[in-house]
């Protein structure tokens, strides 16, 4: 069974949605503490432009540079965000659905383009951007792999100052830690791991492999260390299982079922997590109330 | 009258319905619930298409405006219970798009709904399925249904104006007189369902979010004046439209992306120089005076 | 004295694990001004949500003319924190006034002329007249609190509760505001207002309650506002409001 699999595409492919689900719960926690949950969202639309325009100057998919196409892409609609946020009064949420949308749209009408030129629909472009790891060759996952591990490496080597960096960025200027510069890396390793994840969940779903494992993993540990421990495991369940309930049957998508299984670990999360959970804030709102009240009562008799 | 015409008229009203809704989104600050709602509104268009076994538009309406308000409340919800209010966005309507997918792949079959074309919307195709309505004849289903919906969306607002204003500026105190907020904030999330509904033949989930939310922000740099506002955004969204059609059928390329597009570009232009809260302008303001 | 018409009775409220008012007992009788005094974190605009229910009480109850909030509300007026709104909203100043009839001009009716002339008449009473039409992201701070005064004016309410009109606002303006306060006491209204700055304290409350974490003191000014008691409210370190901690304290609030 088990060799099979190895030597079936299959087993290719579920290497690759458990390494992406692994780089994507850990990354996810560094969003979830800059509060840009939605960001992720935002960029994996924004880089479709980038994707076509790689394909269309190279007249040919190749991962790598549709990778960079796409990191490009995302990253100059992260910069329209900030522009627009910082230089007029249009709030960040909307500066960010704009840029998603408008993005997108660009995005479509050059792939309506690049679809209509010579081979472009036999390219495979389209499952690029709406994701169809079934459709993964065994080069684009060794690519994806390399950046996985690359990004995963990032983040635990510079484990200490990404610490400091997002929980308190005075401090960390204190320290001789440049903002910028981490700033500028957070970016570029966020873009990376969407980037390499569109191929295998397409550009909606991305976001949720990013958030869905960090904020379940909230709910299980005060640590920052933990937290992108579980989130990395929770990421990395979920790509494994929902990739095995896809190929049960013929022609069901991936992407969906990883998102689903997460969303599964979310909701045990948030009922019966240990630190913050549904159960355990009852039984402490009830156990506050009743200290309360026996707080009165003694009083009451003092009286 | 001509095929152009309708995909015209059909595409003014998307820009006209969402260029109205738009306004309140950015007001409400709550663009992003566009997007979110936008792609679960998928869902319940698949989970119609499962009850009634038919495309009817009625079906795919209450469909959506049923996923929409149960996508605010979930937000809602799990806001409440302290998850991060864009976490929480991104958790519920990734998850029910992802729940939409799976039964369009599994038990919808690829016959009469499919994802991509969800996603992208096929304006083209509009004027070949037209019904008869009394009065106005032959008309294309999904321009009659946008009709109706921007009926029922210019209704909505002129009705409770001065409520929509308040519960946007100061919810707290709009809470104190005694106006629901909270009723308020789901019927609202239900006009952006069902706009977004009735625009999805048309520009499909995505470019409907760019409807919804440019043209209002440009409208904001032109004007302080909420009326005013909501006049230029529908306008621009209008514009938008039709330009953004032409764009289309000169390059040859996809209608809805082409829309998109060109409501960013109308934001790029009101962005650099509009004369109120335009880059242009702030550089030749002297400091301290805006 | 006028009878009493807020009691509030072992009122608790906390966010998330933390109890911010432990057992707040005390009565409000008609025609007073009180100022709610206390250091940062002491709880003075939870205590101000939680009294009209925008805020979840943990225990206790509260009650106004003798009728739970529900059936009070229309007699109630509310002055939030002027950073609890976006000023960039398109509107101008005249308008955020009439906000304040809203309640009163019910549902799908439109604010008429007899609405606009006495927003018109607050605004000409807060020294605000020749701002009417102002775009209020044009207006200053002192002037923007104004509006919102002018707006819990219109509302003509018995009981006002207000956060912090006097944060951050002009010399021009406090005496404004000041002026208006005394002259709704005069009136026979009755108010209660988050103050901060223990300087003024004298010159204008009649009442004061000293909060922190709990009900201190709250009695007539000449009484209860001595050393010994502001000590034992600030803990004795004075110094605790400093403007970092100012700026920590407020975002939990």
């Amino acid at each position: 069974m088990l060799s099979i699999l190895w030597n079936s595409n299959t087993g290719w492919v579920l290497l690759s949605t458990m390494t992406l689900g692994i780089a994507a719960g850990a990354i996810g926690c560094m969003a979830y503490w800059k509060r840009q949950n939605l960001m992720s969202d935002v960029l994996s639309h924004a880089a479709l432009p980038g994707v076509v325009i790689a394909f269309l100057l190279l007249g040919e998919k190749n991962l790598l540079v549709l990778i960079i196409g796409a990191a490009i892409s995302a990253l100059v609609g992260a910069f329209f965000i900030q522009w627009i946020t910082t230089s007029s009064r249009i709030s960040e949420d909307s500066a960010m659905g704009m840029i998603l949308a408008v993005f997108y749209g660009m995005g479509i009408m050059l792939l309506t383009i690049a679809n209509r030129s010579a081979g472009g629909n036999q390219s495979g472009l389209d499952s690029f951007i709406f994701g169809q790891a079934a459709a993964m060759v065994r080069s684009d996952v060794v690519t994806m792999l390399i950046l996985a591990v690359l990004v995963l490496l990032i983040v635990f080597i510079g484990f200490k100052e990404w610490k400091i960096y997002l929980f308190d960025q005075q401090f960390a200027k204190g320290l001789g830690l440049s903002i910028q510069s981490m700033s500028t890396l957070y970016t570029v390793v966020l873009v990376t791991t969407i980037v390499i994840g569109i191929q295998a969940v397409g550009v909606i779903l991305m976001a949720a492999l990013l958030i869905i494992p960090a904020v379940s993993a909230r709910y299980w540990t005060q640590s920052f260390q933990m937290m992108i421990m579980l989130s990395a495991l929770f990421g990395g369940l979920s790509g494994v299982s929902g990739t095995l309930i896809s190929t049960m049957g013929n022609g069901l998508p991936t992407g969906p079922f990883i998102v689903v299984v997460g969303a599964g670990f979310f909701m045990v999360s948030l009922i019966f997590g240990k630190e913050k959970g549904l159960l355990i804030n009852y039984i402490q709102y009830k156990f506050q109330q009743k200290k309360q009240m026996e707080v009165l009562k003694q009083e009451g008799g003092r009286l | 009258m001509s095929y152009t015409f309708w995909i015209l008229l059909t595409a003014s009203l998307v820009g006209l319905s969402c260029g109205i809704i738009g306004v309140f989104l950015i007001l409400r600050k709550t663009a992003m619930m566009a997007d979110a709602i936008s792609h679960t509104v998928l869902l319940g268009i698949v989970l119609a298409y499962i009850v009634t076994k038919e495309v009817s538009g009625m079906a795919m309406l209450i469909g959506g405006i049923l996923a929409g308000i149960a996508t605010a409340f979930l937000v809602q919800s799990l806001h409440s219970l302290q998850v991060q209010h864009d976490a929480a966005m991104g958790i519920v309507f990734t998850t029910l798009f992802a729940i939409g997918v799976i039964l369009i792949s599994t038990s919808v079959g690829n016959a009469h709904l499919d994802v991509q074309h969800a996603l992208m919307g096929e304006i083209t195709f509009i004027p070949f399925h037209t019904i008869t309505l009394p009065l106005i004849g032959d008309i294309p289903q999904a321009t009659a249904l946008l009709l109706f919906v921007l009926v029922v969306v210019i209704v909505s607002i002129i009705a409770f104006y001065k409520e929509w204003k308040l519960t946007s500026f100061d919810p707290a105190l709009a809470a104190s007189l005694g106006i629901p907020v909270l009723f308020m904030h789901y019927l609202f999330m239900g006009l952006v369902s069902v706009t977004t509904v009735a625009s999805f033949d048309a520009v499909g989930a995505i470019m409907v979010v760019a409807m919804l939310i440019t043209p209002a922000a440009s409208a904001y740099l032109w004007t302080d004046k909420l009326i005013i506002m909501i006049i230029l955004s529908g306008g621009f969204g209008v514009v938008s439209s039709i330009v953004g059609y032409y764009v289309a059928a000169w390059i040859d390329t996809s209608i809805s992306g082409s829309m998109a597009f060109t409501t960013g570009v109308v934001f790029l232009i009101s962005f650099i120089f509009s004369p109120k809260h335009g880059l242009i302008a702030k550089r030749l303001k002297p400091v301290g005076q805006m | 004295m006028g009878e009493i018409i807020l009691q509030v009775d072992n009122l608790s409220a906390s966010y998330r694990k933390t109890t911010v008012l432990n057992n707040v007992n005390f009565k409000i009788r008609k025609g007073s001004l009180t100022g709610i005094i206390g250091p940062n974190g002491a709880g003075k605009s939870t205590l101000l949500k939680t009294i009209l229910n925008l805020h979840p009480a943990l225990t206790g109850s509260v009650r106004f003319f003798n009728q739970p909030f529900q059936q009070a509300k229309k007699r109630i007026g509310y002055v939030p924190q002027r950073g609890s709104v976006d000023w960039d909203f398109p509107t101008d100043a005249l308008d955020v006034v009439t906000m304040g009839l809203y309640g009163k001009i019910g549902w799908l009716k439109r604010p008429n002329r007899k609405h606009k002339q006495l927003a018109y008449e607050a605004l000409e009473k807060m020294g605000m007249a020749d701002y009417a039409n102002r775009q209020i992201s044009q207006l200053s701070g002192g002037q923007q609190q104004r509006v919102f005064l002018a707006r819990a004016l219109v509302q003509d309410a018995d009981f006002y509760f207000m956060d912090e009109p006097l944060a951050g606002v002009d010399a021009a303006t406090e005496r404004a505001i000041m002026n208006i306060l005394k002259e709704l006491k005069a009136n026979g209204k009755t108010v209660m207002v988050v103050h901060h700055d223990l300087q003024t304290v004298e010159d204008y409350f009649d009442h004061v309650l000293l909060l922190n974490k709990t009900l201190l003191c709250h009695g007539r000014t000449e009484e209860i506002f001595t050393k010994e008691n502001i000590a034992k409210t600030y803990g004795g370190n004075m110094r605790w409001m400093g403007e970092n901690r100012e700026y920590a304290v407020h975002s939990v609030e």
